[in-house]
């Protein structure tokens, strides 16, 4: 199937992008010049910081950077960042850095890019706490790019069980889950996310609140699949060699799990593939609004809620570089999505 | 007269769901671990007696079935409670509600007048550079975060000054004549619906598409091309009849879809809807105004969904069947 994809002129790339994505997370400790918690309080809303190749003097040179002096502006009434050019700081490849360890184990203190010693580099600028936005970039991906995957993994055997079940068994077990199904169906799903969230404790650990949130996020959406895959196997139960099952002797159980859901293999993938967008702008959008991922950690809907104020907006654009990133991951797993539909759907049965 | 009675069979329908969806809502909300009257404690205005009598009214005191019970009375009988400010619920749901319907309603209206014929040229010109170019623009509307896009919007509209930055009316809106008040409200609400249209237009195009594809394919249509029948005979008359009838359906979950996706742009835009008003009682956590706004939610989504299906109804005999 990856090589039908990377086939296609569009989906293959968007293919790449997010495999470039995906392995830019999990590297981030050694991507990332700092780690998500650094900051530096006197820099806070520095730009990004520039990099020269040509010195003052007009020759070439190695690539490097300034450091960053703020000054209050009284008339403004705010802080001007001037660059700092007493001292050029070099850019170099593998530095060291902060000590981060390698699947939680190794520890070791070597970073992808930085500057020599007492430089700062801010390759996006950085936030209202002087984080680098870059790094938290890659630290907040972590956690938006895997919160939709984690919660299709909890909603699609709870959808496909409850579907089955449904569907299998017919009569007034089918009648009452299906109505269950359709109120859940019938509260603004946004709304609901709210709600469930709001009501969550506050002195939770990150742990703890990521884990809840994947689990409300598989909440909302497991009702509609359910129902899809209800009709399915209402299609599939008289087929024969599900009777031939039941002559056996197999148990309701067995000839639901191991007869008819394998048969709805491809409209699972498909509706994997292609909800997975949506559960991303849901966390995203939570934590926009504060209710999802809380400070200090990091992802690309909380990091956006700094761009909610009109300063930031106009005068600090690199505050929105995480909508760019959404705008990104959501487009491709878009592109990635419908082709994979048109390859194991190619009749378009399943919509 | 068959058709009235299956009308008032799907009416009939929507009451016990209502009831589930209220059972839901009201345990999601009560066995959370919040007070629903420490807001209103703490709200110095508040008297003792209203207190009491709010207490008694939700039965606090009482099992939690009893508690449903009397809720769901007062919910019947209007009586939605106070917000903890001290307000109406009803009052301020009364004056939400006709907001977001407003908005939502120009967002469909445009949706399916451009969506509609989009997809119909989506499905005609299938995977010429016409439809591949249809297809991208409409991933790409399907990928924008709303409330990413409504801050770019809010730049663009405080750089150029052209649109007012958020909120429905003007300050001087009382002033206004009817054609002033109409054209302020016009000019207030091209950046939400821009938001919300962009947002919903590319689902309702890539579905009519494939609709359209859908009954292309079929026999009838093959039949109808062998006869000899004009291309655009077959496409308006035959074809597109049939391929609308499942985009009513979708016009109920659009609907919901809309009613979520309004949330987070009008809480960007300062819109007073009904999203912005569950949004902010979810962070006072006004109990009372985040029960009676998911519910009354909850209605519209359930009554958009039957006015779906009574038009289908009617359209499509084939469903009464």
């Amino acid at each position: 199937m990856f090589k039908e994809i990377l086939k296609d002129k569009f989906a293959g790339k968007a293919l790449i992008i997010l495999i470039v994505m995906y392995v830019c997370i999990a590297c981030a400790n050694f991507i990332a010049p700092y780690s998500k918690d650094f900051s530096d309080r006197n820099q806070a809303y520095a730009p990004p910081s520039p990099v020269y190749t040509i010195t003052e003097e007009g020759k070439l040179s190695m690539p490097y950077t300034y450091n960053y002096i703020r000054v209050f502006e009284p008339k403004l009434y705010q802080n001007i960042y001037t660059l700092d050019r007493s001292q050029k700081h070099y850019l170099k490849l593998f530095v060291k850095g902060e000590q981060y360890k390698i699947l939680g184990v190794i520890p070791c203190s070597i970073h992808l890019f930085g500057t020599d010693d007492g430089g700062r580099f801010y390759l996006l600028g950085t936030d209202i706490n002087g984080r680098d936005v870059f790094s938290r970039l890659l630290f907040g991906g972590r956690i938006s790019l895997t919160i939709g995957f984690l919660a299709l993994f909890i909603l699609f055997p709870i959808g496909l069980l409850y579907g089955g079940i449904s569907g299998y068994l017919g009569g007034w077990v089918d009648i009452i889950m299906m109505r269950f199904a359709e109120a859940v169906m019938a509260i603004p799903s946004f709304y609901l996310l709210i709600i469930l969230a709001s009501v969550l404790p506050a002195n939770m650990t990150s742990t703890q609140r990521f884990a809840l949130i994947v689990i409300i996020l598989a909440l909302i959406g497991w009702a509609g699949f359910a129902r899809v895959v209800r009709g399915m196997v209402l299609s599939i139960k008289n087929e024969e060699f599900v009777q031939s099952a039941q002559t056996i002797g197999a148990s309701k159980l067995r000839v639901i799990t191991k007869h008819i859901l394998p048969q709805t293999t491809s409209y699972v993938i498909i509706a994997m593939t292609l909800s997975v967008p949506s559960y991303i702008l849901s966390e995203s959008g939570l934590s926009f609004l504060g209710l999802g991922i809380q400070q200090p950690d990091a992802s690309w809907g909380n990091m956006l809620k700094e761009a909610q104020e009109y300063i930031n907006i106009l005068y600090r654009p690199w505050l929105l570089t995480p909508g760019v990133l959404i705008f990104i991951a959501v487009l491709c797993f878009n592109l990635v999505g419908d082709t994979v539909r048109d390859i194991l759907d190619p009749k378009g049965k399943v919509r | 007269m068959k058709l009235g009675k299956f009308i008032l069979k799907r009416i009939l329908q929507t009451i016990p769901l209502l009831v589930i969806v209220s059972i839901i809502s009201f345990f999601i909300i009560r066995l959370s671990p919040v007070d629903p009257l420490a807001e209103l404690r703490l709200n110095p205005s508040i008297s003792q007696e209203t207190l009491a009598k709010e207490k008694a009214r939700l039965g606090l005191d009482k099992p939690i079935i009893v508690q449903y019970g009397l809720w769901a009375k007062s919910f019947v009988k209007g009586d939605l409670g106070i917000t903890s400010n001290g307000e109406k619920v009803s009052v301020k749901l009364i004056e939400r509600i006709p907001n977001t319907l407003i908005l939502t309603l120009i967002v469909i209206f445009m949706t399916w007048s451009v969506g509609v014929p989009l997809g119909i040229l989506g499905a005609i010109y299938n995977k010429t550079k016409l439809d591949r170019i249809l297809t991208i623009l409409s991933s790409v509307g399907m990928a924008i975060p709303s409330f990413f896009f409504a801050i770019l919007l809010l730049i663009f509209a405080v750089k150029t000054g052209w649109f007012p930055v958020g909120g429905l009316t003007s300050y001087d809106f009382n002033d206004m004549n009817f054609l002033g008040k109409f054209f302020d409200i016009a000019h207030h609400l091209v950046l939400p619906v821009t938001v919300l249209f962009t947002l919903s237009l590319a689902g309702l195009q890539r579905q009519m598409r494939a609709n359209m594809l859908d009954v292309l394919d079929s026999d009838y249509i093959k039949f109808a091309r062998a006869k000899g029948l004009s291309e655009n005979k077959i496409i308006f008359k035959h074809a597109l009849r049939n391929a609308i009838n499942p985009m009513i359906t979708l016009l109920g979950f659009e609907f919901a879809g809309l009613l979520s996706g309004a949330a987070l742009t009008e809480y960007v835009f300062q819109y007073p809807g009904l999203g912005r008003l569950i949004l902010e009682a979810v962070m006072k956590s006004d109990i009372n105004l985040v029960m009676a706004s998911l519910m009354i939610g909850s209605i519209m989504l359930v009554l958009g969904n039957l006015l779906a299906d009574i038009l289908l109804l009617i359209t499509d005999p084939r469903v009464r069947g």
